[in-house]
């Protein structure tokens, strides 16, 4: 069958060229994505200060919003009031060093996942899925097993560095191939590592005593009971080392999403990039790790959230993901003590009931887009 | 490595900066008797070619004749086995990173993007070598240009991962460009093109060449090498076969022998540029 004389003839209109405007007027700026990371910046300021006001406030012994300001105050010696001794002695020794922690821990995991997925150049890559965690945790429960004591109150933080870096290392190694990661040797190589990992924090367990025993399953559950300003100094160079060196890095990793190559093209010292990246992830996953166990999915979570709202530009990414984490740590170890309080969730197991769907979600949704595993 | 070295590794090379200005005719990289192998392979064997700012050099030849491994060792991604590759007069290896981006832009085979970023955030990406230097006040203008040049203004609002192959090209151009460097190193950068993109492409790299700076482009169309370059170098089995302008050098005999299928060429009616056809079996 031959086509009519009539489409034959018509002429095709889809070559005519769009309009463009002259070169030399600005192009249209991306303004949307820029107007709403600066909204969601302030807006994640606000809710962390009112989160962390009411983490200080609420509990068993309620303490008014007033008074940790009041409290707060006086003790920055801007005025302010000091409160009772017992309401003091709560507010300073017991809720302050937990919102503390929760935030370093949160904006640390948030912050390391971000990265994380920039240097890999996977949306699936972070500390949990792919066996970092579970690396440092195996220097945590090695140190409070044996009871190691090299560095002081540093110990445990220390040797969850340096395993967590040779994880890290480990799992670069094994995942990459000609410059890419593909999803699936990544989440293989994570269920590797956690498998080994959980392998030798077994074997450290089989060796450690009754109280040792004790204290390694609360920590391995992801909790920051018994938080205390001791354990927040043991965390706090590594975590605030991490999350300053990390926006550094932001440009040189929004380039690295063109592929390793385009990126040298661009002026990018690829190799070095990597290694410093690396270690700041170790810093970071460490500092989280040594104090409140493996808190899976808010390195993946958070920094998803962001990019979906906000794009993938990491200029706004890095930093935001350690404020959104922080936020929702915070949030979670609020909710961790008291939604049955008197007793109290383990805040990992928390993270995980919550993460996991959403993890499912992110699965399917990229195997869809891919159409398949490579 | 010296201490030297890993002091400046560490600390990280500010390195020699933007480029001193260049003339026309002025040799900006040149491959010398470069030698390269892949395993066991010779990839290139002896091959030597220069670029030269105002011209358009295409790089042909069949497929596995080190085409793109030769653009690779021209861009410095390469190290090279024997003989030397200079870029503005240096070895390759004496350039940083940063250096290296100051004077040439390379657009790869394939374009990949790990993260939906926008078609504008992508153009704008080849601007990041000139943060900082004084042309950095500029990049508003060149990003908008260089959308414009190759046709992808209409989608600078939409992510990178949401447009067809061909666009992708476009847009991988466009950031090319942006880089504005006196050296173009485009692979294959027709492949995915229609035919009217096609001609827009290489118009754009003339429109380059003219304005001073050196563009060598891989292409498989010989009449399009034909039609737009000032000089082709046909490669074959890692050598260099041919070299030099296209009516001299496209040639049916070198061509057929190359291809290892008859070739003839003829010259268009109207213009006399050479047209290759490959020689068909009637029907």
């Amino acid at each position: 069958m031959s086509p009519s004389p009539t489409t034959a003839a018509a002429p095709r209109t889809r070559t005519a060229p769009t309009p463009q405007p002259a070169p030399g007027t600005p192009p249209v700026r991306h303004r949307t994505r820029a107007a709403r990371a600066c909204a969601l910046t302030v807006g994640m300021l606000a809710a962390l200060v009112v989160t962390a006001l009411a983490a200080a406030s609420i509990g068993a012994y309620q303490i008014p919003f007033g008074d940790v300001l009041a409290s707060v105050a006086h003790r920055a010696g801007l005025g302010g009031h000091p409160l009772d001794r017992v309401a003091e002695s709560v507010l300073w020794n017991v809720r302050l060093p937990r919102v503390v922690l929760a935030l370093l821990v949160g904006a640390s995991l948030g912050c390391a996942g971000a990265l994380m997925q920039g240097v890999f150049g996977n949306p699936l890559a972070e500390p949990g899925v792919i066996g970092v965690s579970a690396g440092a945790a195996v220097g945590a429960v090695a140190a409070i097993a044996f009871g190691l004591s090299l560095f002081g109150t540093w110990t445990v933080t220390v040797c969850a560095f340096v395993s967590g870096l040779a994880t890290v290392l480990l799992v670069y190694a094994l995942s990459r191939s000609g410059g890419r990661t593909e999803v699936i040797t990544l989440i293989l190589t994570g269920v590797a590592v956690n498998a080994f990992a959980g392998a030798l924090i077994g074997l450290s367990i089989f060796f450690a005593d009754n109280a040792q025993l004790t204290e390694i399953t609360f920590w391995q559950l992801g909790s920051l009971a018994q938080a205390t300003w001791t354990k927040v100094l043991a965390v706090l160079p590594c975590a605030v080392l991490g999350l300053i060196a990390a926006p550094w890095y932001a440009r040189r990793l929004d380039l690295l999403a063109l592929g390793e190559k385009p990126a040298r093209h661009l002026g990018v010292d690829v190799e070095r990039l990597r290694i410093a990246l690396v270690l700041v992830v170790a810093l970071l996953t460490a500092a989280a790790v040594a104090v409140a166990g493996i808190i899976t999915f808010v390195g993946l979570l958070v920094p998803h959230l962001l990019r979906m709202v906000a794009g993938p530009g990491h200029r706004f990414l890095v930093p935001g993901s350690a404020l959104l984490g922080a936020l929702v740590l915070l949030a979670a170890d609020l909710a961790a003590r008291t939604l049955a309080a008197p007793a109290e969730l383990p805040l990992g197991v928390l993270t995980a009931l919550i993460g996991s769907p959403f993890f499912f979600w992110l699965l399917r949704r990229t195997r869809r887009r891919q159409g398949g595993w490579a | 490595m010296t201490i030297d070295q890993v002091i400046t590794r560490l600390l990280g090379n500010r390195g020699a900066g933007p480029p001193a200005p260049h003339r026309t005719g002025d040799v900006l990289a040149e491959a010398r008797q470069v030698t390269l192998r892949l395993g066991d392979r010779p990839v290139l064997d002896g091959v030597s070619l220069t670029v030269r700012a105002g011209e358009v050099l295409a790089l042909v030849g069949p497929n596995g004749a080190g085409k793109s491994t030769l653009l690779a060792a021209l861009a410095a991604d390469t190290p090279v086995q024997g003989g030397t590759v200079l870029i503005d007069g240096e070895p390759a290896d004496f350039w940083s990173a940063r250096d290296l981006s100051l004077r040439r832009a390379v657009l790869p085979q394939a374009a990949a993007l790990s993260f939906p970023f926008l078609v504008e955030e992508v153009v704008r990406m080849g601007r990041a070598p000139w943060a900082g230097t004084a042309a950095e006040h500029e990049d508003d203008e060149v990003v908008a240009a260089a959308m414009a040049a190759t046709e992808v203004t209409a989608f600078a609002p939409r992510p990178f991962s949401a447009l067809s192959g061909g666009e992708k090209a476009r847009v991988a151009l466009s950031r090319v460009l942006a880089q504005r460097t006196a050296v173009l190193l485009l692979d294959e950068p027709t492949a995915a093109l229609d035919l009217r993109h096609q001609e827009l492409v290489l118009a754009v790299c003339r429109e380059r060449a003219r304005g001073g700076d050196a563009v060598v482009v891989v292409v498989h169309d010989l009449g399009l090498a034909a039609a737009h370059a000032d000089r082709v170098a046909v490669l074959a089995d890692g050598r260099i076969a041919g070299e030099g302008p296209p009516a001299a050098t496209l040639t049916p005999e070198l061509l057929s022998e190359v291809y290892q299928h008859p070739v003839e060429v003829l010259g268009h009616p109207d213009t006399g540029v050479p047209i290759v056809l490959p020689r068909r079996p009637a029907r």
